[in-house]
């Protein structure tokens, strides 16, 4: 079957109270969902029911309502460790995918020492950066990059992992060139040379079927509001054993088996890495977003987005004077980064806007990888399965018009 | 569509006025808008306090190089004093059309990096 229509998109749009209203007079078309989805309306129940009905503090509650603020919140543990095929222990509640790669940089770099090295790609979002050249700074390690090829592909051969490489810490899916990366095939190389194989997920589990252990990863980071949950909740999934050997970041309340005066000891995974009341709302209407997620089908999720992906691609590159960034064909998901010459990309944002199209332009949180494409910015659309072709059409003709206007 | 980009700041846009780098400037200054990452460097030839001459080398935005363009051909012969106090509005309003608060960055992109030159040359630093 058509993987463009497997999906009941006039139904799912319903789900979405947010889709049916215009802006500036036009129906709203959202190809923004790479920076954050939007929400159907049993994850934005799931928060008023919570608060309407059972809030309360989790964990220690001898009463009715934290009995079951506990049990919620301990079921969404569950159903996210189900979704990526973790052991409910091994999911930690984060705010993001940045939260959790800080963790990992904090937690993973006390061992860390001037001989060692850390290898991220040519391609990672600042999230992925920046707490590495933070613990470099810190520990005189020094911080490699694996480069991109001239299609964006990474250019595995030229991986500069080797006996000294301490963590090796890889987007999934590029948040600009929209690469998947083949992450099996890293992880192997990370291993081999002892290395920590850690995922930034943020681009990929809202959009890929993903198995943690067929991936063989050792830690993997993401974001709850890019695949419909709220904003402020994320996740890091890390290897039982791994999680019981590292030490936590955060401090206090939650965390703890023991507590002397002088000394504490800590409890159990995950609760030794979520110190402090934790974002309960979130994580229980995160758990609803997984239930949501999973009563279409996360691999029909993942067809139906690949080929909306490539017909994007298709009706892109019917367009004059553009520049799309990444793999033209397979190999991508979710999203494509492009330039209209002689246009900025704010400008073509702001116009788009006009026609009630929302796309996101700038520097992506990808400044490095800006400067290895030689732009300072683009335009990029991304798509999730509530966007349709005809999303894509009215897009391709709004361009046209800016192109009109600026010629 | 085009409420926001009509033909005269488009024109701008395409043929800035005064544009490029003069030689042996009195004052030099290069600035940059971290949102679009539009670029400026402002060069200025000052004679008895006054602008002699204005140049701006922009690169970026429609809204950031029309700025600066619009700008140039009125700074001429302008008071230093008078060029520090110039304020949001009356760039805003050489650009006659309306910008929305989040792209008011790049309209004023060169101003700032005019009047960060001139206090540079003082040395002072223009807090934002």
């Amino acid at each position: 079957m058509n993987p463009l229509k497997e999906l009941h998109i006039e139904m799912i749009k319903q789900d979405f109270p947010i889709l049916n209203q215009k802006i500036n007079g036009k129906p709203l078309i959202y190809l923004d969902s790479s920076a954050t989805s939007q929400k159907p309306k049993q994850v934005i129940d799931a928060i008023a029911e919570y608060y309407m009905s059972y809030n309360a503090n989790v964990h220690r509650a001898i009463h009715t309502l934290g009995e079951k603020a506990t049990l919620k919140y301990e079921e969404a543990h569950e159903k996210v460790a189900k979704l990526i095929n973790a052991k409910k222990e091994e999911i930690i509640f984060t705010r993001n995918t940045t939260e959790s790669l800080n963790i990992l940089a904090y937690s993973l770099g006390k061992n860390i020492t001037s001989k060692d090295n850390i290898v991220v790609t040519e391609m990672e979002h600042h999230s992925n950066i920046i707490p590495w050249q933070q613990l470099c700074k810190r520990t005189g390690a020094q911080l490699r990059f694996i480069p991109i090829d001239r299609e964006g592909k990474l250019d595995i051969k030229k991986s500069p992992i080797d006996k000294d490489t301490k963590v090796v810490s890889v987007a999934h899916v590029s948040n600009v060139l929209g690469t998947m990366n083949p992450i099996k095939e890293i992880s192997n190389i990370a291993h081999k040379f002892g290395a920590y194989c850690i995922v930034d997920g943020a681009q990929s589990v809202p959009h890929l079927k993903i198995d943690i252990k067929d991936l063989n990863i050792d830690f993997m980071a993401f974001s709850g509001h890019k695949m419909l949950g709220p904003t402020g909740i994320g996740g890091l999934y890390g290897k039982k054993e791994y999680l019981k050997k590292i030490n936590p970041v955060f401090f206090g309340g939650g965390m703890i088996s023991d507590v002397t005066e002088q000394d504490a000891k800590w409890a159990d995974i995950p609760n030794k890495f979520e110190a402090g009341t934790p974002n309960i709302e979130g994580a229980i209407a995160l758990g609803e977003a997984v239930d949501y997620l999973e009563s279409i089908g996360v691999e029909k999720i993942s067809r139906y987005n690949k080929d909306l992906t490539q017909y994007a691609m298709k009706r892109l590159l019917e367009l004059n004077n553009i520049t799309v960034y990444g793999p033209e064909n397979g190999d991508r998901i979710g999203l494509i980064s492009f330039n209209l010459v002689g246009i900025h990309p704010h400008d073509v944002a702001q116009l788009l806007d006009k026609e009630g199209i929302a796309i996101r332009a700038g520097h992506m949180c990808a400044k490095p990888l800006m400067r290895t494409l030689g732009i300072s910015a683009v335009c990029r659309v991304s798509f999730y399965f509530y966007n349709t072709k005809e999303d894509i059409d009215s897009l391709i003709g709004s361009l046209k018009k800016i192109q009109e206007v600026f010629k | 569509m085009i409420d926001m980009y009509q033909e005269e700041l488009l024109d701008h846009y395409k043929n800035p006025r005064n544009f490029g780098a003069l030689s042996n400037p009195d004052i030099e200054f290069n600035d940059t808008n971290p949102l679009c990452g539009d670029e400026v460097k402002v060069t200025v030839r000052i004679s008895s306090d006054k602008i002699q001459d204005i140049k701006f080398d922009s690169r970026g935005c429609a809204i950031s190089v029309a700025a600066a363009s619009k700008l140039s051909e009125v700074l001429k012969n302008k008071s230093l004093s008078e060029v520090k106090k110039m304020d949001n509005k009356e760039v805003l309003e050489l650009l006659g059309v309306s910008i929305s608060p989040i792209r008011l960055k790049c309209a004023l992109l060169s101003l700032r990096a005019l009047q960060k030159g001139i206090y540079k040359m003082n040395g002072k630093i223009l807090e934002e």
